[in-house]
């Protein structure tokens, strides 16, 4: 049967990991390419890199980052930031890439979303969500759609924007609480399940995890086809097998084989 | 079978570099020279001693991209029925070998393994489609690519990502198959003609042992 995925993410800058990875052997924790490494040996079911380069020059180091890491690890590897047109998906995925997330270009003109489908296929372009919510406690909850790292307020219902985006042609989405994440109280649940719930593609969780007990909520209350995490096993509070043997003994479907 | 020859076929769809790299790690790893090339010469494919098909993208897109490679179907066709060399199809390149595929608009295949590419339909609602992530493999019969990897719920995963799958019309085509709302499509093989649904490139330890198998596969 189909297996839950964990998916630690690297934020990459300039060619480096920017959060600290203090974890198993790495030669050099600011490397990308070894922190990759790790993890596909410790069993991660994916990985994700997050470019936050400030510049546009820089984006040949990322590219050269993603072709390394998808030379040395055979795991799906997707790659986000600063996704702005179909050449940019192109380039990313000639380079290794496997998927590609969207975020504020998805946001600006979701038809953008079904041009990438169209050309590469739904199943690379993963749309990512990042969501505030709104209502005031006691109101029926609702999110609005952030960009620019959660700078910019849109006006856009995040779970509106989750059935317009899978519709275009999104085969996944990646759902980030901006209220939870670096917090460590957990994923925003309520947030995960009703885009879950909306959309019929698979949802990965992210923004929050504090515990491995977050990464059960994720899936068994959130409606998750897969988490997502950083700072937990970047610093080397658990190891992905960890966070796996964790998930299982809950009674979660997990990949134990890596 | 020293210093093979393994075409894996270029028509502009999506990284192969890292499937090389897969490749030529399983060869390495299995004791294997062979010399693994990424190539979009007809003539390299018609000659090798093995070829891939590997395919990322939908279906009618890279029948195109095939078809605009001059003499690559052709050559091809010459190295997988004529000199009968084995043959890998991998994800939408397995899908390719069927005789049509229904992504979009009904666009004709190889016809290799007859039958068609339809849309995964899971039986639960609940369940997720694309069918994206690491499922175990069921076995229907005994094949070489699947030798020495242990199958079934406790066996090894096999990574997919993927909304159609192929559905031959000679069962005896499939050799393995995947749960997910009912079954899936997962590896199929007919004489010296293979495929899998799932990226043996990312499946880690099975993908290895699988390429492994077939860069040793004597149909």
């Amino acid at each position: 049967m189909l297996k839950t995925r964990i998916i630690p993410c690297l934020d990459v800058k300039d060619g480096r990991v920017v959060k600290g990875v203090q974890f198993l052997e790495l030669r050099d924790a600011g490397d990308p390419v070894e922190a990759a490494k790790a993890y596909d040996a410790a069993g991660a079911d994916e990985l994700c890199f997050l470019d936050i380069t400030a510049s546009h020059e820089d984006r040949g180091t990322l590219l050269d980052v993603v072709s390394r890491t998808a030379e040395a690890c055979f795991m799906p590897l997707t790659v986000g930031g600063g996704v702005r047109t179909v050449e940019d998906i192109r380039t990313l995925l000639l380079a290794g890439a496997d998927k590609v997330s969207i975020n504020t270009a998805a946001v600006k003109d979701p038809d953008f979303v079904a041009q990438a489908a169209r050309k590469f296929g739904s199943q690379c372009i993963v749309v990512a969500i990042d969501a505030k919510r709104t209502s005031a406690p006691g109101e029926p909850a609702a999110w609005q759609i952030f960009t620019h790292g959660g700078r910019s307020p849109t006006g856009i219902d995040a779970i509106d924007f989750a059935r317009t985006v899978t519709a275009r042609g999104a085969g996944e989405l990646l759902v980030t609480s901006m209220d939870r994440d670096g917090m460590r109280s957990g994923y925003d649940l309520a947030l995960t399940r009703a885009i879950a719930d909306a959309v019929s593609v698979p949802v990965i969780a992210s923004g929050g995890v504090g515990g491995l007990d977050d990464f059960v909520a994720g899936v068994r209350d959130g409606g998750a086809s897969a988490v997502l995490a950083a700072s937990i096993f970047h610093f080397g509070q658990h190891t992905v097998a960890e966070a796996k043997a964790h998930m299982a003994a809950a009674g979660l479907a997990m990949r134990l084989d890596a | 079978m020293t210093g093979e020859t393994v075409a894996i076929i270029d028509y502009g769809s999506g990284n192969l570099h890292s499937a090389a790299k897969a490749f030529e790690r399983a060869a390495r790893e299995a004791g294997l020279a062979s010399r693994i090339a990424v190539t979009s010469d007809p003539d390299r494919v018609a000659s090798a001693d093995r070829v891939v098909l590997p395919g990322v993208g939908a279906y009618a897109d890279c029948r195109r991209g095939l078809d605009a490679v001059p003499g690559m179907v052709e050559a091809m066709t010459h190295a997988a029925k004529e000199r009968v060399r084995p043959f890998l199809g991998i994800c939408v390149g397995m899908q390719l070998l069927a005789t049509r595929g229904l992504e979009h608009t009904p666009t004709p295949g190889l016809g290799w393994i007859p039958g068609d590419v339809a849309p995964i339909a899971p039986s639960d609602p609940e369940l997720k489609v694309p069918h994206m992530g690491w499922n175990t493999l069921r076995r229907d019969r005994d094949q070489a690519l699947l030798e020495g990897i242990p199958t079934g719920e406790t066996g090894l995963h096999a990574y997919f990502v993927h909304s159609y799958a192929l559905i031959p019309e000679d069962s005896s085509d499939v050799v393995a198959h995947s749960e997910y709302g009912g079954p899936v499509t997962a590896l199929v093989a007919r004489d010296n003609i293979a495929g899998t649904q799932f990226h043996p490139e990312k499946s880690q330890r099975l993908g290895l042992a699988l390429i492994a198998n077939f860069l040793r596969w004597r149909p």
